[in-house]
């Protein structure tokens, strides 16, 4: 970045400094002794006013007097022993470098409008061009540096008959246009990545924005009507969390791509959050492993499912923990609650949800259910399911 | 341990959080003392210079890095000083991010404060804390399954059998008293094996670990 503030000529030296960490000084120096070696110095401040973009935020800088005396001491003899190099040197250096030297500043000026220009247009909206006879005569300036340059560079190193002249003066010119045009071609290609990227974030901005409105904005309106209920109010925002939580890390959810796994792991907790949202608790599903569902795994996760609803029902509870691990040979289930407990022995005959929904179902496709409860500590159940099937075809 | 409350140095971005946290912790439970919060990461990094507490509460999401960059500013000149991740996400990357910065521990921000003040207890003693859903992941990631590349260091890369157990009954929701009498290990044991992956966690170069880390540029 090209210093703006507490610069002299166009603050590349400053800019380079800075980006070094030495003593600006020290920048000068070397431009000047370059200047000498065939004008170099002056070549290589030249392209880095082109190439280098001027920092866009004005940042308040001190430059004490000496300092500003010292520049301006620094860049007259620069440019003279730029030309004393390239006049006494009379060398294929001096020659092609030094005039190129000059035409590359003579274009920095123009470009140095430009930049101008693109800061104007950024206060008062769009309006190209350039304002004002200062600025017209150092775009003027910068043309005549940049064909003088050009045409030393020619002169110096060729000898022409009249047509050839004729052509290369056409030549030169465009080539000297093409030069001079090239700082707004430069902003221009720059403008429009910056104007793209604007338009990127804002539409991530109103995406976000519409989705947050849709659920967030919409949850917290109802709870406020429905402040005096505080179940229907905990099991709202249970609901709305869950569906945030989904949409900020889901594999589906914001800024990925829409893969439906359809596997173990979404149907078990797609049944949490159907018990979390129906009996207003607590659910916590951790799955290790997935696999796909096949009659087997459905059959598991419907009894999963009246596990649940049984503990929700019937232990008195506010949370339920639910693991579930997919191994190799089968997959296991584990619902538990901290609730009131029973003792497995004296269930009436007439509870038939545990028995019906849970063990024959799981017991008919090849499953063992297991049982552990204590009055007063809660209740266990651990279901599992042998896979017959490998999950995928071992790699060895 | 000695009767002396525990200090607790909150870290936060939303004030709103802070504050609940604060009162919860005053109010139920007398061995625990908040000496102070912060609500953004140069913030809590001088704070916790200055006050030296026992033990931060770290929100993972926050603006500058996160909590994460509190553990990396913070951890080389302050050793001592404990961790405990504190977290609405339940993201892996996150989670995982925070746990091999340094923080010994991780839980939802919906733990009540009893649970809160049990865990502070926990990792001011020097033990591990573990969510059940961390432990879901951390079984996750060091499960072997068929195509995985073979551990570079078995030392770190491999969880023990009896670390497996510990791990599964956490992440069913167990307490270590009742993972302890279920095994029929001492509690103290329990709180050996959760200790050993969390270092296992921290340090094993396992693929999906290193891949989370990095991406927090971490590693």
């Amino acid at each position: 970045m090209r210093l703006r503030s507490g610069r002299f000529v166009a603050g590349v030296a400053g800019g380079v400094a800075a980006h070094l960490g030495v003593p600006v000084l020290w920048v000068r120096a070397a431009f000047v002794v370059l200047a000498g070696v065939g004008g170099a110095g002056v070549l290589a401040y030249g392209l880095l006013w082109i190439f280098v973009p001027q920092e866009t935020a004005e940042v308040a800088r001190h430059v004490p007097r000496a300092e500003r005396q010292q520049a301006v001491g620094l860049a007259a003899l620069g440019i003279a022993v730029g030309i004393a190099g390239s006049a006494a040197g009379d060398s294929f250096v001096g020659w092609i470098v030094g005039p190129l030297g000059v035409a590359a500043i003579g274009a920095a000026v123009v470009w140095r409008e430009a930049d101008q220009t693109q800061r104007k247009r950024w206060t008062e909206g769009a309006r190209t061009g350039l304002s004002g006879w200062s600025a017209l005569w150092r775009v003027m300036a910068g043309a005549v540096f940049v064909a003088a340059g050009i045409a030393v560079f020619l002169f110096g190193n060729l000898q022409l008959g009249q047509i050839q002249f004729a052509l290369l003066a056409v030549v030169a010119a465009l080539v000297g246009v093409a030069v001079i045009t090239v700082p707004w071609w430069l902003k221009l290609v720059r403008d429009l990545g910056e104007e793209r990227r604007e338009r990127i974030v804002e539409a991530e901005r109103a995406e976000i924005a519409a989705h947050l409105h849709d659920s967030v904005l919409q949850t917290l309106a109802l709870i406020q009507r429905q402040s005096d209920q505080p179940r229907e109010v905990l099991r709202l925002a249970r609901g709305q969390e869950r569906e945030l939580r989904h949409w900020l890390y889901g594999p589906g959810g914001y800024g990925r791509q829409a893969v439906e796994s359809g596997g173990l792991a979404a149907a078990v907790t797609a049944a949490a959050a159907e018990v979390e949202d129906t009996y207003a608790i607590d659910v916590r599903p951790v799955v290790v492993g997935d696999r796909p569902v096949d009659d087997d795994l459905r059959a598991l996760v419907l009894a999963t499912r009246e596990a649940m609803v049984n503990a929700a029902k019937h232990a008195g509870v506010e949370e339920i923990s639910v693991y579930v691990e997919a191994e190799e040979d089968g997959v296991h289930v584990f619902v538990r609650d901290r609730g009131v407990g029973f003792d497995p022995d004296a269930v009436p005959e007439d509870r038939h949800g545990l028995a019906d929904s849970v063990h024959a179902r799981v017991t008919r496709h090849g499953g063992t259910v297991r049982l552990r409860s204590t009055p007063g500590e809660g209740t266990e159940v651990h279901l599992s399911m042998p896979v017959s099937t490998p999950q995928e075809a071992p790699s060895s | 341990m000695t009767d002396d409350p525990v200090r607790v140095f909150l870290v936060d971005d939303h004030a709103l959080f802070r504050s609940g946290v604060r009162a919860e912790l005053d109010r139920g439970v007398p061995d625990v003392t908040v000496i102070g919060e912060a609500g953004s990461v140069d913030e809590a990094v001088a704070a916790i210079r200055h006050l030296k507490p026992d033990v931060v509460l770290l929100d993972v999401h926050m603006p500058d890095g996160g909590g994460a960059e509190v553990l990396r500013r913070v951890r080389p000149e302050q050793p001592d000083v404990v961790f405990l991740a504190l977290s609405v996400s339940d993201a892996a990357e996150d989670v995982i991010a925070v746990i091999r910065a340094g923080a010994r521990g991780y839980v939802t921000k919906t733990i009540s404060g009893r649970e809160l003040a049990d865990a502070v207890h926990r990792v001011r003693s020097g033990d591990a804390v573990f969510s059940p859903r961390l432990a879901g992941f951390v079984l996750d990631v060091f499960s072997d399954r068929p195509g995985a590349a073979p551990p570079g260091d078995p030392e770190l890369d491999l969880l023990t059998r009896r670390e497996r157990d510990v791990l599964r009954l956490l992440a069913r929701g167990y307490a270590y008293k009742e993972i302890a009498s279920e095994l029929f290990i001492s509690v103290k044991t329990v709180e050996t094996h959760v200790s050993s992956v969390l270092r296992k966690t921290q340090l094993s170069n396992r693929y999906e670990l290193s891949r989370w880390a990095s991406d927090r540029r971490l590693v």
